[in-house]
């Protein structure tokens, strides 16, 4: 062995624990995507292949699901479909070889729609009020910070679902119930101690110096913010929107409680998706598949920012 | 050209005094360095003068006009921060540029002037660079030319050199000077490095708890000392202090060092003790003299020597030149140069001594 072979650095892992590392991180990789590519393989299954045993692990797919999810249906006598007009589309097509023909849109578009607005929604307002409001944390001297910044985490310190009585009384006092207004107002309160302590982290890594000398240079202080600190903050921001998103995006239990048809976000109709004889799992497997879509793609756009922030370090101490 | 003006001024944090009633005048065009230790209050000083903290009590005037209330970014002030706040994502280009883009200046004229400072303090070559490939020097002179860019009124520096290796601060020390004797810019260098201040300054204040101890010239400083705060502070080995009792010899006062007496050496009167204040270089050694002390170490520094002795007096270094041979356990006679001795009261306070008084008065 040459003397290169033996030096170890304490810092760069040795090529085995390297090579062990990646194994491990793959096959954890592996199993937890299992699920959900079971999930995506069960959305372009037909009913039948769906509930087959033992899964089929090899079918020919099928946009079932997807049609099912986005449309009502009423089943049929062979004597009135036969008297029908030859189906327009592929899709009338595939409903009528199951006996039934398409009534109407279902009302999954609406919910999803519904849960895009209220999610992006609040999950901007949790940022854009958080940022505002840790930047103050960080800067200013605020009488009874401490004291604020505990109030603000205490607002997490139980179940949000524990006060849903009275927050739903108080919705439906003040006509919030059911509104796509509602929803956004309480998951930005529920997020916003989350995205204000995860920030103040991030902005008071960001040495003051920073603005204070853009401040110096004839900037006012806004100026200063967004040109200096918010451009420096992008990884906290990123990363604050992706935890906001995923709870308001996945929020369950008051959605449940809260809303019932103009305002319900998809992940309290998805388990309704009920066709013919219980349960249309290849539907409901197409909406769970549509529902994962808009975190993962939220997520990826940001990733640059978070790993920039990774490689940041440019500030001598 | 700025005079920057302090009449009273104090910053109170939460019940904690940071700098207490100060009163300060630099001059336009000087070079003018706050030196204390860290936690005087230096740092905060200068951040009042650029209007980045809000004194709790006190004026501040630039060329006699009241700046106090007037926020930093219309003090036409530049700061070069302790810790170089170079943005990391801009390059060095947009760094410097970045102080006239606020001020509207023109794309052309801003270009011209950005090849202009980086010519001056040589960095043409890294301005396309990103801060977080540069070293330590080359970020200093990246915030240099941040700041010369806009040819600001006055420019203040927070310990700019702190980071920087030895070497490389002394080269920066001249540039900094040679940058100032160029522009002429009204300067205020904050430093916990008295040799640095020493090296740049055309005047030092000497800061402690927040306060004041003494204003002057390098010289001044070095050869009178207001205080022993000051004298210890200043100068590297830091000038001896030697208790003293003072006696009466037919009316004129005589200092006595550990039972020596020292007739040769003027002594302050109506005070029975007094500490005697000499600088190494001011120690002679001379084998007539009743004072003696055993060699405890000897420091060889190229044509000097730093030698450390002890004696009833408690510890002395003195300054010889090389050809002394003097070894450890030797016990020199030891004489101070008259003209060089200073004293100070048991508060630390300087004393005038009765043979300069009678001069004064006569
Ligand atoms: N924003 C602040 N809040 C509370 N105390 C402060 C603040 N800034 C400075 N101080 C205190 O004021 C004193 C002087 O600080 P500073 O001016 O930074 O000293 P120096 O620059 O001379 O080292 C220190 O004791 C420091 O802890
Ligand atoms: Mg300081």
């Amino acid at each position: 062995m040459s003397a290169r072979d033996q030096a170890r650095s304490i810092v760069e892992p040795a090529p085995f624990s390297r090579r062990l590392a990646a194994l491990v991180i793959v096959v954890y990789a592996l199993v937890s995507s299992i699920p959900l590519a079971w999930i995506v393989a069960t959305s372009f299954k037909t009913p039948n292949d769906a509930i087959a045993y033992p899964p089929k692990l090899v079918f020919t797919p099928s946009l079932e699901g997807y049609v099912n999810l986005f449309t009502a249906r009423t089943r049929q006598t062979p004597e009135y479909l036969a008297s029908l007009p030859p189906p327009e589309t592929w899709y009338e097509e595939l409903v009528r070889k199951r006996n039934m023909v398409i009534t109407g849109p279902s009302r999954f578009a609406g919910r999803y729609a519904n849960s895009l607005i209220i999610g992006f929604g609040s999950t901007f307002f949790a940022v854009l009020l958080g940022t505002f409001a840790a930047y103050a944390f960080s800067r200013f001297g605020i009488p009874l910070k401490e004291d604020l910044l505990f109030f603000i985490l205490s607002t997490r310190m139980f179940p949000p679902i524990a006060v849903a009585i009275p927050i739903y009384l108080m919705y439906r006092q003040l006509g919030l119930t059911d509104t796509q207004l509602g929803m956004i107002i309480l998951y930005t309160a529920v997020n916003l101690s989350l995205s204000v302590w995860l920030l103040k982290g991030f902005i008071d890594e960001i040495p003051k110096e920073y603005e204070e000398a853009a401040m110096v240079d004839g900037y006012s202080r806004l100026q200063a913010f967004r040109k200096v600190v918010l451009p420096q903050a992008a990884t906290g921001i990123a990363a604050t929107a992706i935890f906001c998103l995923i709870f308001a995006w996945n929020e369950y239990a008051f959605a449940l409680l809260l809303t019932s048809g103009l305002a319900q976000t998809a992940p309290p109709f998805i388990p309704n998706i009920i066709g013919e004889g219980g349960l249309d799992w290849p539907a409901v497997a197409a909406g769970t598949t549509l529902f994962l879509l808009p975190v993962m793609i939220f997520t990826i756009l940001l990733r640059k920012h978070l790993l920039r922030g990774i490689t940041f370090g440019a500030l001598r101490r | 050209m700025t005079a920057i003006r302090l009449e009273g001024v104090s910053k109170r944090f939460a019940g904690f005094t940071a700098v207490d009633a100060l009163d300060l005048t630099v001059p336009d065009g000087s070079f003018f360095v706050l030196l204390g230790p860290s936690g005087c209050g230096k740092t905060t000083t200068l951040r009042m003068i650029a209007g980045l903290e809000m004194p709790s009590e006190g004026r501040i005037l630039l060329d006699g006009e009241d700046v106090t209330e007037l926020r930093a970014g219309r003090r036409d002030i530049a700061f070069v921060f302790q810790l170089f706040a170079l943005y990391p994502h801009m390059n060095v280009r947009r760094n410097i540029a970045y102080p006239l883009r606020s001020r509207g200046v023109a794309r052309a004229e801003t270009a011209r002037r950005v090849e202009e400072v980086a010519r001056m303090l040589r960095i043409e070559h890294l301005l396309d660079a990103r801060i977080g490939r540069l070293s330590g020097g080359d970020r200093q002179r990246v915030a240099l030319a941040r700041a010369v860019v806009r040819r600001p009124r006055a420019f203040l520096m927070d310990e700019p050199l702190g980071t920087l290796d030895a070497a490389f601060r002394e080269l920066m020390c001249e540039e900094l000077r040679g940058l100032h004797d160029r522009i002429g810019a009204t300067t205020v260098y904050v430093t916990h490095d008295q040799i640095e201040a020493m090296r740049m300054a055309d005047l030092i204040a000497v800061m402690n708890r927040g306060r004041v101890e003494q204003l002057g010239t390098p010289e001044e400083l070095y050869h009178r000392p207001r205080s022993t705060f000051v004298a210890r502070f200043i100068g590297s080995p830091a000038m001896n202090l030697l208790a003293c009792r003072i006696e009466q010899d037919a009316g004129d006062p005589v200092a006595v060092l550990a039972g020596v007496r020292l007739p040769g050496i003027p002594a302050p009167a109506g005070t029975a003790e007094a500490t005697l204040g000499i600088r190494p270089e001011h120690v002679r050694i001379d084998d007539t003299s009743a004072l003696r002390g055993e060699v405890l170490a000897v420091e060889y520094l190229g044509a000097r020597q730093v030698v450390t002795v002890e004696g009833p007096f408690g510890l002395l270094k003195l300054r010889a030149p090389n050809r002394l041979a003097l070894a450890f356990g030797d016990r020199p006679g030891l004489a101070f140069d008259p003209g060089r001795v200073v004293w100070f009261d048991a508060d630390g306070r300087s004393l005038a001594t009765a043979r300069r008084r009678e001069a004064a008065g006569g």
